[in-house]
């Protein structure tokens, strides 16, 4: 009998010739068939969408009052096919991008290091975690203004309103998994005399890289609403995508402000989505993801 | 017995049993008179006797929450003991859980390895000991798997593996295939019944199974409910090699009822 060939039926079945208490895993279904299964549904849903959509651009609304939510044709001739306003919008968005990105770099940076400062000692957690909640709980909108008065209304202050908004679940998410290492295996690593920077290399980081991964993800999208939050507040230098949402909002241009929201809605999609992959790609080979979506 | 200082910890590592002290048939670990009461003021363990010689089996049985695994706590140093002495308690020890405890991102190679990493043993060495022990438990073929694609049995494989690396002098044993089911578990008893026999350790077992502690002991201890004190010692004559047959014998028998009715008098 090839053993081998058979890794889940384990040596103990392939010895004894008895079936073992091991869960016998359900049959996987073909991949198309799942890809099928799991668009379809928000699908449907998007479907439904667009003709509620044309729904009340034409059967609510008169015409004097549709620029209120233009049918979703114009919304795309408008702002997809005419090349001005794409490159407008695009420009724009490749701005936010920027901030968002170095927002959520510096973020990782700072939520990861104290999360393991945290980690290594009662008192350091006591002292530091009820700020971090502080920096959560702090009305963004209410230091906006003194961020600009601080550090001027540019590019480096959008990026501190990223910071600040994406910091806190990196903290949290980061410091549950460096602690919700087993005792057991604790007591392992100390019994065999691992120094403390060898049990946070080799035990605790690791364990902890789903959990990490899940606050990237949370984090990715809120730095992307603290770049647009930036934008509408600190208007010097390249306008990012949330000034121009205060453009076109002035200008009662609403086809190109549900392109602006469309794309910016698009970016966070796209970064939370990326950490998803990402996470799941450094650790799919050994954790046991089935029925996991990202 | 090895009685190195703490000063020189670098030392420690490499050590291993003293010839003499073995000829002597000194124990291997000792309690005297060990007690443990927790800060929250639980009492787990209290007034415990009893020594390991080399290669002697003894076997703990008791009921739940008696403090059986406060004990190996103690005997391993990590939790120790707040009345009494238990006394050398050897460095380099095999300890295993009722879980595997793998890492789940190190596949079974590399978690045989890691004992060997922690203590700073040199790669190349680490690779050929681990191929070994990996080979003893029956594992060969494995070596590339991670533990989710690993039964409950093999994992417990995996686990006693990587103690094995180090060669211990003396295993801990948590009700080890307490979560197995009896066809593994049986199967496991007699591979560990092998080791014993190939690799000269001595062990401290701790089940709730009666029967499993005849079988591989030489000894049995029987624990009180909290604060556990032991209430009885029994001897177990039957020679090595021990084979499956042995559990229907009426001796067998006879012994497990003793010690079964030693357990459930202290329960009432």
């Amino acid at each position: 009998m090839s053993v081998e060939a058979r890794p889940d039926a384990g040596l103990d079945t392939a010895r004894s010739g008895t079936a073992a208490a091991d869960p016998v895993k359900p049959a996987r279904r073909s991949h198309a068939a799942g890809l099928f299964s799991n668009l379809a549904p928000p699908l449907v849903v998007f479907v439904a969408f667009i003709a509620f959509w044309y729904a009340v651009s034409y059967l609510v609304l008169e015409e004097s009052q549709r620029f209120l939510l233009p049918p979703p044709h114009d919304v795309f001739i408008v702002s997809f096919l005419d090349t001005v306003n794409l490159t407008e919008i695009l420009d724009a968005l490749l701005s936010t991008t920027q901030v968002a990105l170095v927002g959520l770099v510096i973020a990782i940076a700072i939520g990861v290091s104290f999360a393991v400062l945290m980690s290594l000692g009662k008192w350091v957690e006591r002292s530091l975690y009820p700020y971090a909640v502080i920096l959560q709980t702090v009305p963004i909108l209410a230091i906006v203004p003194l961020i600009g008065f601080w550090f001027d209304f540019n590019f480096r202050s959008r990026v501190i309103v990223c910071v600040i908004i994406a910091l806190f679940p990196i903290i949290t998410n980061t410091l549950f998994g460096l602690q919700s290492v087993d005792q057991e295996m604790h007591d392992l690593f100390t019994l065999h005399k691992a120094s403390r920077w060898t049990r946070l290399l080799k035990l605790q980081i690791p364990h902890a890289l789903p959990a990490i991964f899940a606050g990237f993800r949370i984090s990715a999208g809120l730095s992307v609403i603290g770049a647009i939050v930036g934008d509408f507040f600190f208007r010097q230098g390249e306008p990012g995508i949330g000034r121009l949402l205060d453009v076109y909002r002035a200008g009662l241009q609403s086809e190109q402000l549900f392109a602006a929201l469309f794309f910016s809605s698009l970016l966070g999609l796209a970064v939370f989505w990326f950490f998803g992959l990402f996470g799941h790609l450094l650790t799919r080979h050994w954790r046991d993801t089935s029925g996991q979506q990202f | 017995m090895e009685q190195t200082s703490p000063s020189s910890p670098g030392t420690r590592v490499r050590s291993s049993l003293n010839p003499e002290a073995v000829a002597a048939n000194a124990p291997i670990i000792e309690f005297r008179r060990a007690g443990k009461v927790f800060e929250d003021g639980t009492h787990a363990v209290d007034d415990v006797s009893f020594q390991v010689r080399p290669e002697e089996i003894v076997a703990i049985v008791g009921p739940s929450g008696c403090g059986k695994s406060t004990l190996l706590r103690m005997a391993s140093g990590l939790s120790p003991a707040t009345s009494g002495e238990v006394d050398s308690s050897p460095e380099r020890l095999g300890y295993v859980f009722q879980d595997a405890t793998l890492l789940p991102w190190r596949n079974v190679q590399r978690n045989v390895e890691l004992f060997g990493e922690l203590r700073g043993a040199p790669k190349e060495e680490r690779t050929r000991l681990a191929r070994e022990v990996i080979d003893l438990v029956g594992l060969k073929g494995f070596e590339r798997h991670y533990p989710k694609a690993l039964s409950g049995g093999m994992k417990m494989r995996v686990s006693l593996a990587r103690s094995l690396t180090m060669k211990p002098p003396l295993f801990l044993f948590d009700e080890p295939f307490g979560a197995l089911d009896e066809i593994t578990r049986e199967r496991l008893n007699d591979e560990l019944l092998r080791l014993f026999a190939t690799e000269d350790f001595a062990a401290i077992f701790i089940t709730h199974s009666v029967n499993e502690a005849v079988y591989l002991s030489n000894r049995v201890l029987v624990m009180s409910p909290r604060p556990g004190r032991i209430i009885g010692e029994f001897a177990v004559p039957f020679a090595f090699p021990r084979s499956a047959d042995l559990r229907f014998e009426p001796d067998f028998a006879r012994l497990s009822g003793e010690i079964s009715h030693a357990l459930r008098s202290e329960l009432t």
